[in-house]
């Protein structure tokens, strides 16, 4: 089976985001990714109304300390006395804000990049394509250390960094997708019978291309929510907000290990933890859906590769694999045989 | 050079005059020499109308390039096309797309002609929909009249194509490259992806539609015997060049060209009453990234001689509408004789 004969397999497979969400939520990891994710998203919205305490109040002196108990379900700081629980029920904002917003301007920026270098080809191809070679060997991380520097520490600088530097892997999968569905025959029926470029874009290449870019945005919220909580640990997001990674460096930085403050520690790890996990449950279960012969290794594992911009290479030659169990062509009938074999 | 001399006096629809097509290799190197695949080199025909013009060659042979020059979805390299006797190339945006509206194509994969994401209707009221001007209930109208036409149900309409077997997606491509009413239809491959038990229903309805709607047809294929029972004329191509042409009982009753010759020994149920030599090819077809000098057939020929490897072998006419590239049917120059060049290759040359 050719790689195009599977691309157009995956346009088919899937219809319109509502029958993706059904077949998700019939998924049984499909659900439990639904339902963490969804859950996450309440949490945010609602922090001020779930969270029991004001997490900024630094002032709670006699509260220092506190072990989990039914004031404070998962207990308190060292240093502070801050309610863990509502530190991390407001951390949820920060995680999602930036994972959420960094995942969809990757989208719409990879995606216009990618049906950019596609489409048009010729000489934006080949500038875009350099582009991303670029983009690929720069660290990110030593940028960022002296953009934040440079420009104050916040996660404007933050999301800008992931936007610029993220799009590339969306972009380089995007486009080999547009070049197959550009020189499909139904792109060819359409132009034969007058149909403009904006037409084919927008009527078979764009919608052709809707699922692997929503598989893609899930995917890069869970990773960039790692990435996030990283930054933050070290010290480079917004100096004034409360998020997860930020919890842990001032558990680290109060000696939560010294005292054996677990609870100061677990909380936001966990966090982190079923935050990652529900985004990535998500994607995970629908690129099993488009693509069913994408090899089951662990989650672990993509997430690992899918931050270093080689995991969707991989979704792309899985597809290359022989043996395909959904399209079969019929039997072809073989072109005459030529060659004399054992006449000689 | 037109080939089908016979057919001068009847309307050609179309005609290709010495047509090539070269792509670009990609080059391993940024400077490294430019290499060019040449997928059609030097093709020239007339297809009359009303007709079924058969084109047949190996897989890689350049047919399906040759179907798209024709129907302007590729620029030829050198060459003109006419349709309806103005050059395709030279026509302006406007007459241009009038112009291929009035040729449409029946795709050789049914899989990915169609958009997995169109219902049947969306997929054939597409043309009409691109060329508006038509209300919705007149495509309507159009799209179940066609449907009838092609042997499919109203309630298939709202359905995807997915839920068809191969042989009614490729009803569905017919009933949408018929929708313009066009008069020239190019059939690549049409039934080569299907399974076997529906090749004829497939073509007992091209078939059907020529008669009815009055038709010109190019039918590509490399199954012979189709070819021989529907086409009035015929191309045979190897490497990109035409090997033999001319009037489908001329070729078939007559062949000459020793590729021409091996195809046919390879089909079993054209003609078992005539006894017929047969010939058999050695090797793999070479690439068309810089084909063989000389005669494009020559490592692969039983027959080569010194000659056919350096001199290019022209078509030229043996009887009326029929035409052959071979230096067996063309023969040497004395001088080129006197240089040995009607001299038999070894057996093992291809070797
Ligand atoms: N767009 C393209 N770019 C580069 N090379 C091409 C392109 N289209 C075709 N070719 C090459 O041109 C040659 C002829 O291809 P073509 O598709 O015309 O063959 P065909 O006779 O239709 O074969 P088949 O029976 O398999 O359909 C092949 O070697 C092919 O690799
Ligand atoms: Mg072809």
């Amino acid at each position: 089976m050719s790689k195009p004969n599977v691309i157009f397999q995956i346009v088919r497979r899937g219809g319109s985001l509502f029958s993706l969400i059904k077949k998700l939520w019939q998924h049984p990891k499909g659900r439990v990714g639904l339902i963490l994710v969804s859950l996450l998203v309440l949490t945010a919205v609602l922090a001020p109304v779930l969270a029991p305490y004001d997490p900024y109040d630094v002032t709670q002196r006699a509260a220092k300390g506190l072990r989990p108990s039914l004031q404070h379900p998962l207990g308190t700081s060292i240093t502070t006395g801050q309610d863990i629980l509502s530190m991390l029920i407001y951390g949820s904002r920060v995680s999602l804000m930036i994972g959420v917003s960094t995942g969809i301007a990757i989208a719409f920026l990879g995606a216009l990049m990618g049906v950019m270098a596609g489409y048009i080809g010729g000489f934006a191809d080949s500038l875009i394509m350099r582009v991303v070679d670029v983009l690929l060997v720069i660290p990110t991380l030593p940028l960022i250390i002296v953009l934040t520097n440079l420009l104050g520490r916040s996660y404007f600088v933050i999301i800008l960094v992931f936007v610029a530097f993220g799009w590339t892997g969306l972009a380089r999968v995007i486009r080999s997708m547009v070049l197959v569905l550009k020189n499909s025959n139904y792109v060819k029926a359409a132009e034969l019978a007058g149909a403009s470029r904006w037409y084919i874009m927008t009527k078979h290449i764009l919608p052709g291309t809707s699922h692997l870019i929503i598989m893609n945005t899930t995917l890069t919220c869970a990773g960039i929510m790692v990435a996030e909580a990283g930054l933050s640990f070290l010290g480079l997001g917004d100096p004034t907000a409360i998020s997860w990674g930020k919890m842990l460096a001032e558990a680290q930085g109060g000696g939560a290990l010294l005292f054996g403050a677990w609870w100061w520690i677990l909380a936001p790890g966990a966090g982190i933890f079923l935050a990652v996990f529900s985004f990535m449950r998500i994607g995970i279960v629908m690129e099993e859906v488009f693509n069913p012969r994408m090899k089951a290794s662990s989650g672990i594992y993509k997430l690992f590769k899918h931050l270093n911009n080689r995991y969707l290479d991989e979704v792309f030659r899985s597809m290359d694999d022989e043996g395909d169990p959904v399209t079969s062509e019929g039997s072809d009938t073989p072109p005459p045989p030529l060659s004399g074999g054992g006449h000689d | 050079m037109i080939v089908n001399g016979n057919n001068r006096h009847s309307d050609a629809l179309l005609e290709m005059e010495s047509v090539s097509v070269n792509f670009p290799v990609k080059r391993a190197y940024p400077f490294s020499k430019r290499q060019w695949i040449q997928a059609v080199t030097d093709v020239s025909l007339r297809v009359s109308m009303g007709e079924t013009f058969g084109i047949v060659g190996e897989s890689g042979c350049g047919k399906s390039t040759l179907a798209n020059a024709m129907i302007g979805m590729i620029r030829p390299t050198s060459g003109t096309v006419r349709f309806q006797g103005d050059d395709l190339f030279s026509l302006n945006r406007q007459a241009f797309k009038a112009a291929r509206r009035n040729m449409q194509m029946v795709f050789q994969d049914p899989f990915s002609s169609l958009n997995p994401r169109f219902t049947v209707y969306d997929i054939i009221r597409e043309p009409l929909y691109i060329r508006g001007g038509v209300s919705e209930s007149d495509m309507k109208g159009k799209v179940l009249e066609l449907l009838n036409l092609v042997g499919l149900d109203e309630e298939d309409l709202q359905r995807y194509p997915s839920d068809f077997s191969g042989g009614q997606r490729q009803r569905i491509g017919i009933a949408r490259a018929i929708i313009l009413n066009p008069s020239f239809l190019v059939c690549d491959e049409p039934v080569s992806g299907l399974d076997v038990s529906v090749h004829a229903q497939i073509l007992n309805l091209l078939m059907e539609i020529q008669q009815s709607l009055n038709l010109t047809y190019v039918f590509i294929s490399h199954n012979l015997a189709v070819v021989k029972n529907i086409c009035q004329h015929m191309h045979v191509m190897y490497l990109g060049k035409t090997m033999e042409a001319g009037a489908a009982d001329s070729v078939f009753s007559n062949p000459l060209h020793p590729y021409t010759k091996a195809l046919l020994s390879a089909i079993l149920d054209i003609d078992v009453s005539r006894p017929r030599e047969r010939v058999l090819l050695k090797g793999d077809t070479p690439s068309p990234i810089d084909p063989p000098s000389g005669c494009r057939f020559w490592q692969r020929c039983p027959f080569a001689m010194e000659g056919c490897k350096t001199i290019p072998a022209e078509l030229v006419n043996v009887e009326p509408d029929h035409h052959v590239a071979c230096h067996l049917i063309s023969g040497f120059s004395s001088e080129q004789k006197a240089a040995g060049f009607a001299q038999p290759l070894s057996p093992q040359h291809g070797e």
